[in-house]
């Protein structure tokens, strides 16, 4: 197995029938939400700018707490309603007939239809993700039945091919059976057959391996990434490990206490860091010579000096200056803007070109 | 599935005889002597005709003995014969009374099961809202309300007040039998019994929906596109069910207590009047087989329970 760095130089840019110039399945910008919290409202992410093309895969990684989930359940419209709400900002989706809508304007019919059919979704956790009292099979039919309106016995023989295709052996018996017959990575695997079920254009999975074992987590990464391939759908994956962002992504957006703060290839980030919290990061992953990255991939990520501070007592300025080493004033001042370092390589610190 | 039954009954049975030994203790460790209900107070007796009764009534053997011989007979289905006057067979005494019981019980428990499940669900689909707030309000007064209070409250309230329903009985007497006469009678116990257990239920099944709508299976659903209604109906319920299942099993056992006491307030002729009756006139034999019909009626309500249970969850082995 390559090495790290290899892998990600190895990865070949995304194909695309439309090519490199072709529209962005999703383009977020300036996203920001907020919860309320007491009588005020405090934003968990603020002002999110991203973009991912047809069979492009951005990673989207941080720490506890940064607002990564928060990032994809805004753009699913899934937020705990009542306690908070998106407040500015665009969604831009292309669906799978090339219409683009804003999806913060959408209504919860329209993105209701979308959901399941247009964009597919992974979570965490597979096993309570799926419903103890009704069969892998059923569950997985449900978004075919629902949105692409196939009887049932055309649904089910759907479902079966698409655990087959999950690498599931023996999946007509696997499709009668009930989630706690299931091993965590086969789980997971009908969950992922539930997301891509309707052929989605656009996946979010958040952390869709961060429950498994190393080496279930290794072939669900595969997977992920061979059904990318054949799919070409553009893929939003969620991870705390760089690790996994070597191993899957195409780009990868760093997320700190809300703020996206760098953004980039995966290659150039990994190899030219241009901001502190992202080179913070950096120096526990592994380095050329190491093992295949993935034995990292139960680790936490590497401990930088202070904490995440949290939703409601974020500094003014730059979020990570008071952890910062190379922090002056100015930082504290105002949140930096992002600038563009070279490339499309994009950071949101005043001293980038230091480092 | 069947063996599993089987051996839940022979449990079941062990209670039973264990329940009625108990029951034949407590009873003679009782102030009184059983064979006073044989005689006329105004009949002196001599001590001579007294031990002779006894003998007759094989009251004389020690208390060991007596027990197995009653245990015996009812193996063989003899519950014996009532101590009063007519002499009655236990066993046709309680089959009568059986009847008016289970019709008291199940529409008690029916519209309580009934209303406190669909309660439960719009008070936690609908959290926060005013019918959430009036619907919480009623269960907390439903709950808090002993049985004695709302029985005595409803049928002032609904007989002698407002004459909307007879104050007691089954059956106007003296007249053809009619539904809408039965009815009559029965909805006012029915209903003050089914108060206190759709409180019940409706707070469970509340906390329980509540519980289920935060669950990550819920927000997949979502996620997959499922609508509200549908959320609701195929994805919640069933599993908020689970937990509540087991208490309305338990509470269907345990509000027997409710059952005899409303029986009792409205002269309803059940089992439960029954006992009362027989209690205050330590009609032993009649104590000893209604309460025996009693304990089955628990034992079986918890099995049933637990294969409800076994039903609606697939992770459920019964074995
Ligand atoms: N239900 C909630 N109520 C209040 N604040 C919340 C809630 N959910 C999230 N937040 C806040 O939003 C911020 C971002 O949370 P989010 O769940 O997106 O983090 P994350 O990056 O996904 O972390 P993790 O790696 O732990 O999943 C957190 O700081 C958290 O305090
Ligand atoms: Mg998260």
């Amino acid at each position: 197995m390559l090495h790290m760095t290899d892998m990600t130089e190895a990865r070949p840019a995304p194909q695309t029938a439309s090519g490199p110039s072709a529209e962005p399945t999703l383009r977020v910008r300036g996203l920001t939400t907020v919860f309320r919290i007491g009588r005020r409202e405090m934003p968990a992410i603020e002002n999110v700018d991203l973009e991912i093309a047809p069979g492009e895969t951005l990673a989207l990684v941080g720490e506890s707490g940064s607002g990564k989930s928060i990032t994809s359940l805004s753009v699913l419209r899934l937020l705990p309603g009542a306690i908070s709400r998106i407040g500015g900002g665009e969604v831009s989706f292309r669906d799978r007939e090339g219409r683009v809508r804003d999806l913060v304007s959408a209504g919860g019919e329209e993105m209701r239809r979308l959901r399941g059919n247009h964009i597919g979704t992974v979570f965490q956790e597979p096993m309570s993700c799926l419903n103890p009292v009704h069969r892998i099979g059923d569950q997985i039919a449900e978004p075919l039945i629902l949105h692409l309106g196939l009887s049932r016995r055309a649904a089910f023989e759907r479902v079966v091919e698409l655990l087959a295709a999950m690498g599931i052996p023996d999946p007509a018996r696997r499709a009668r059976q009930y989630p706690h017959e299931l091993s965590g990575g086969m789980s997971q695997r009908a969950t992922i057959a539930m997301a891509l079920a309707c052929d989605p254009v656009l996946l979010i999975a958040d952390e869709p391996t961060t429950a498994l074992d190393v080496t279930t987590q290794a072939q669900i990464l595969r997977l992920l990434q061979d059904l990318q391939k054949t799919h070409g759908m553009a893929m939003l994956f969620v991870t705390h490990n760089f690790g996994v962002v070597a191993e899957i992504a195409h780009r990868v957006a760093v997320m700190y206490a809300g703020h996206v703060v760098e953004q980039g290839r995966v290659a150039d980030v990994f190899r030219h860091p241009r901001h502190p919290y992202t080179r913070g990061l950096m120096t526990c992953v592994p380095q050329p010579g190491d093992a295949l990255a993935l034995r990292r991939a139960g680790q936490a990520l590497p401990t930088i000096q202070g904490s995440v501070p949290s939703i409601t007592d974020r500094p003014p300025g730059c979020p990570f200056a008071p952890r910062c080493a190379l922090a002056v004033d100015a930082c504290r001042a105002a949140v930096p803007a992002m600038e563009d370092t070279g490339d499309g390589h994009l950071s949101r610190c005043i001293r980038w070109s230091e480092m | 599935m069947l063996r599993y039954t089987l051996k839940r009954l022979a449990a079941g049975a062990a209670m039973l005889i264990a329940l009625s030994m108990l029951v034949f203790i407590l009873l003679r460790l009782a102030p009184g002597d059983p064979v006073d209900a044989y005689i006329d107070p105004m009949v002196k007796m001599s001590a001579a005709d007294m031990a002779r009764l006894r003998a007759e009534l094989g009251l004389d053997k020690p208390l060991p003995v007596q027990y197995l011989i009653w245990l015996r007979d009812v193996l063989h289905g003899d519950f014996g014969r009532s101590l009063q006057r007519t002499g009655e067979p236990v066993l046709a005494l309680i089959g009568s009374r059986i009847g008016p019981t289970l019709l008291l019980m199940l529409s008690g428990f029916g519209i309580a099961i009934i209303f406190g499940l669909i309660a439960g669900v719009v008070s936690a689909v609908k959290r926060g809202s005013v019918r959430d707030g009036t619907l919480l309000a009623v269960a907390a007064v439903g709950v808090s309300s002993p049985a004695f209070l709302t029985a005595l409250i409803g049928l002032y309230l609904f007989s002698v007040v407002l004459h909307w329903a007879p104050s007691g009985g089954m059956l106007t007497p003296a007249m053809p039998f009619s539904l809408h006469d039965l009815l009559s009678h029965l909805i006012l116990p029915a209903l003050i019994l089914a108060f206190y257990q759709s409180a019940l239920v409706t707070r469970y099944m509340r906390s329980s929906m509540l519980e289920v709508l935060t669950q990550d299976y819920i927000r997949t659903a979502r996620a997959k596109g499922v609508r509200e209604n549908r959320i609701v109906s195929h994805h919640a319920v069933r599993n908020a069910l689970l937990p509540v299942v087991t208490l309305i099993g338990s509470t269907l056992g345990l509000a027997v207590g409710g059952a005899i006491f409303i029986e009792s307030v409205f002269n309803w002729p059940g089992m439960g009047l029954l006992l009362v009756n027989a209690v205050e006139l330590r009609d032993y034999p009649v104590i000893m087989g209604s309460t025996l019909v009693i304990g089955a009626w628990v034992i079986v309500m918890n099995i049933a329970t637990d294969l409800v249970y076994a039903v609606i969850d697939p992770r459920v082995k019964v074995s």
